[in-house]
């Protein structure tokens, strides 16, 4: 699947695509599929968010969304070192997923 | 130390107003992220994985009880109670929103600091001895001279887009402890046969994707030729850095292609042009700069102990555990000064497990206090991501001990494998293909439990994320490198680099190690180096002395 993700523009904060709007939860991500290039042409002239871009994910057995990429894992939770100022989440599995 | 003059303070002041209004329209959306990124970071304003990043610079790394205390402030008010202290003396905040940037900005012009240069192809900021105008075998104060570079070079119409961006470190030793070297310019301030004081250049040197050492391009330039003969460099460079290919845009790269000799050759031209025009400040200009760096009032030596007084009297004291707590960090984290009873102190930021380079606010705070009250109201950041106190009376030592002890601040391990210089890496690092963090936690860890730290002595163990070097791994007696193998961690590890004035360029090993396996080629390593080792020898002499051969055998069987 494709999700979007980006920077929100005001606080910086890692932010997905959720159908509607940004989300500051991964797991709001929903695939935008063939929309990818139209929704971040819109976004981008909207400029909620810094530079959008599209990413390969998948969606785990427990339903969870997760970001191919080391670099967009590590961005959907915060630093490995500091999980203490992690973004919340609901998902019980923590960090393992993340390495 | 330096204070700015109305001039300087309204230079700062129009860059944050300026800087608020380009804010202002890139949120209002009437800037797009193309025309605004450049205008941030010419403020210090990156944008990595997280969050913006503001990079604030601290000029030589030299700053006061007050300027920390305002970063402390910083670090609360606009991100979330910490901050980082780099490689090259300067300070990040690692989640500043663009909406309080100015805000932060403007706190900071009002103790004389800012983010200006601290990115961009420009002159950065220009760094230099921590030990600077305390050390005991410096030739003279090289800070003077770093600020007099840094005002010619704030703003430089000529050089604010130059190929790449550009380092200059200044030192006035014999010893580098500022990796001048692996500098874009890295000058030594010296003393001829006659007592006249001059620079010695190098240029083109650095770390990065291609690591070069810089070579000595002039062996004497008179101090009242320094900003002609730095322009000379500059302008060159300008004029002929490779500004079609941003991996070939360094100027070491201009340097190695057209060769040190030829390079020098038109330096030498250009030179001779600038002296005819006249591009020097005034000495005048030098001489009120250096006024600032008058070395404080230090107290009669009798006011004080040597070392030998200070190890008797604390003997008696058991709450300050001479043999494994306060003497090791006396002997570890005190450096010679130059004023008979004192000593420069120096503050860990690598607790056991700890992160490199990070302080609390309520850290930074603490060690405002102790400068304020023990230290001139002088503090410094090192490059090797610690701070310091330069004058402390050895006397006061106890004190200042007891007060680090309390806040997580007295590792004893300066030079140590413990004291890691690490870069944010994959954890915070747009550009990181790895974490540095993790593994500086758990070698930290592992040598501190196993006892063995102490026992391998000095250790210089540098680590990076990506092939940009910022965590200095080519010029670590152990480098390592984070690389992407097919989306996953994997580090290459690398030996025999110094940054010092033996200066020289690690060699990778072999093949890399995923995250467990480097963390034991690093013990495999200094298992060789413990049993080739003769008396005396640090690391990086045994592998010179044996080379690399006994290190791969272990490693790779």
């Amino acid at each position: 699947m494709k999700i979007l993700t980006g920077n929100d523009l005001r606080s910086g904060a890692v932010v997905w695509w959720n159908g509607s709007g940004w989300s500051l939860f991964v797991d709001d991500a929903v695939d935008a599929g063939d929309d990818a290039e139209e929704i971040l042409a819109r976004e981008e002239a909207a400029r909620r968010v810094n530079v959008p871009y599209a990413i390969d994910a998948s969606i785990d057995a427990a339903g969870h969304v997760r970001p191919a990429h080391i670099k967009d894992r590590v961005r959907a939770l915060g630093p490995t070192v500091r999980r203490d100022l992690a973004v919340p989440t609901a998902d019980k599995t923590g960090w393992d997923w993340v390495i | 130390m330096y204070q700015y003059d109305s001039y300087d303070q309204a230079m700062v002041d129009a860059r944050v107003e300026e800087f608020r209004d380009q804010a202002r329209r890139r949120m209002e959306g009437r800037l797009t992220e193309d025309q605004f990124k450049p205008l941030r970071l010419m403020n210090g304003l990156y944008l990595q994985l997280h969050a913006y990043m503001l990079r604030v610079a601290i000029p030589y790394g030299t700053l006061n009880a007050r300027q920390m205390e305002a970063l402390a402030d910083i670090a609360e008010k606009y991100d979330r109670g910490y901050g980082h202290f780099t490689t090259r003396q300067n300070i990040q905040y690692n989640w500043i929103k663009l909406e309080d940037a100015a805000d932060a900005l403007a706190d900071l012009a009002k103790v004389e600091m800012h983010a200006i240069q601290t990115s961009g192809n420009c002159i950065r900021n220009i760094s230099a001895d921590h030990f600077a105008g305390a050390a005991a075998d410096e030739v003279v104060d090289p800070r003077p001279y770093a600020e007099l570079l840094r005002q010619w070079s704030s703003f430089h119409p000529e050089f604010t887009y130059l190929p790449r961006k550009f380092k200059f470190c200044v030192i006035a030793s014999a010893k580098d402890r500022a990796a001048m070297r692996l500098h874009d310019i890295g000058i030594r301030i010296v003393r001829n046969a006659a007592g006249e004081t001059g620079a010695q250049f190098y240029v083109g040197g650095g770390m990065g994707r291609t690591p070069m050492i810089a070579p000595l391009v002039r062996d004497f330039v008179p101090i009242d030729q320094l900003i002609t003969y730095a322009e000379a460099c500059l302008r060159v460079y300008n004029r002929y850095g490779r500004r079609d290919n941003k991996y070939k845009a360094r100027i070491k790269i201009l340097v190695h292609e057209l060769g040190a000799a030829e390079y020098t050759r038109q330096v030498e031209e250009e030179f001779t042009h600038l002296l005819s025009v006249g591009v020097e400040p005034p000495r005048e200009e030098l001489a009120r700069i250096a006024e600032y760096f008058a070395p404080p009032a230090f107290r009669h030596p009798s006011e004080s102990w040597d070392l030998e007084q200070l190890q008797s009297k604390a003997a008696g004291d058991p709450s300050l555990r001479w043999d494994d707590g306060f003497g090791l960090w006396v002997r570890r984290n005190t450096h010679p000064h130059r004023a008979p009873g004192y000593v420069s102190a120096v503050i860990s930021l690598k607790p056991v497990g700890g992160i490199p380079g990070d302080a609390t606010a309520d850290q930074m705070r603490i060690v405002a206090r102790l400068a304020r009250e023990y230290s001139f109201d002088e503090l410094r950041v090192m490059h090797t991501q610690n701070l310091l106190l330069p004058h402390v009376r050895i006397a006061d030592l106890p004190a200042i001990w007891t007060v680090l002890n309390a806040a997580g601040l007295a590792a004893p391990n300066m030079d140590t494998i413990e004291d890691i210089i690490a870069c944010p890496g994959l954890d915070y690092c747009s550009l990181a293909n790895a974490r540095s963090i993790p593994l500086a936690q758990r070698i930290s860890e592992r040598f501190a439990k196993s006892g063995r730290t102490e026992v391998v002595g000095e250790l210089k163990l540098k680590i990076s994320g990506c092939i940009n070097a910022c965590g200095h791994h080519h010029a670590g007696h152990i480098g390592i490198l984070g690389v992407d193998r097919k989306g996953t961690e994997n580090y290459q590890l690398s030996l025999g680099g110094s940054e010092a004035e033996d200066v020289s360029l690690a060699k990778i090993t072999g093949p890399g190690f995923d995250e467990d396996g480097v963390i034991a080629a690093v013990e495999t390593v200094t298992d060789v180096y413990l049993g080739a080792r003769t008396d005396g020898e640090r690391f990086i002499d045994t592998y010179r002395r044996i080379g690399m051969e006994p290190f791969k055998e272990a490693l790779y069987g």
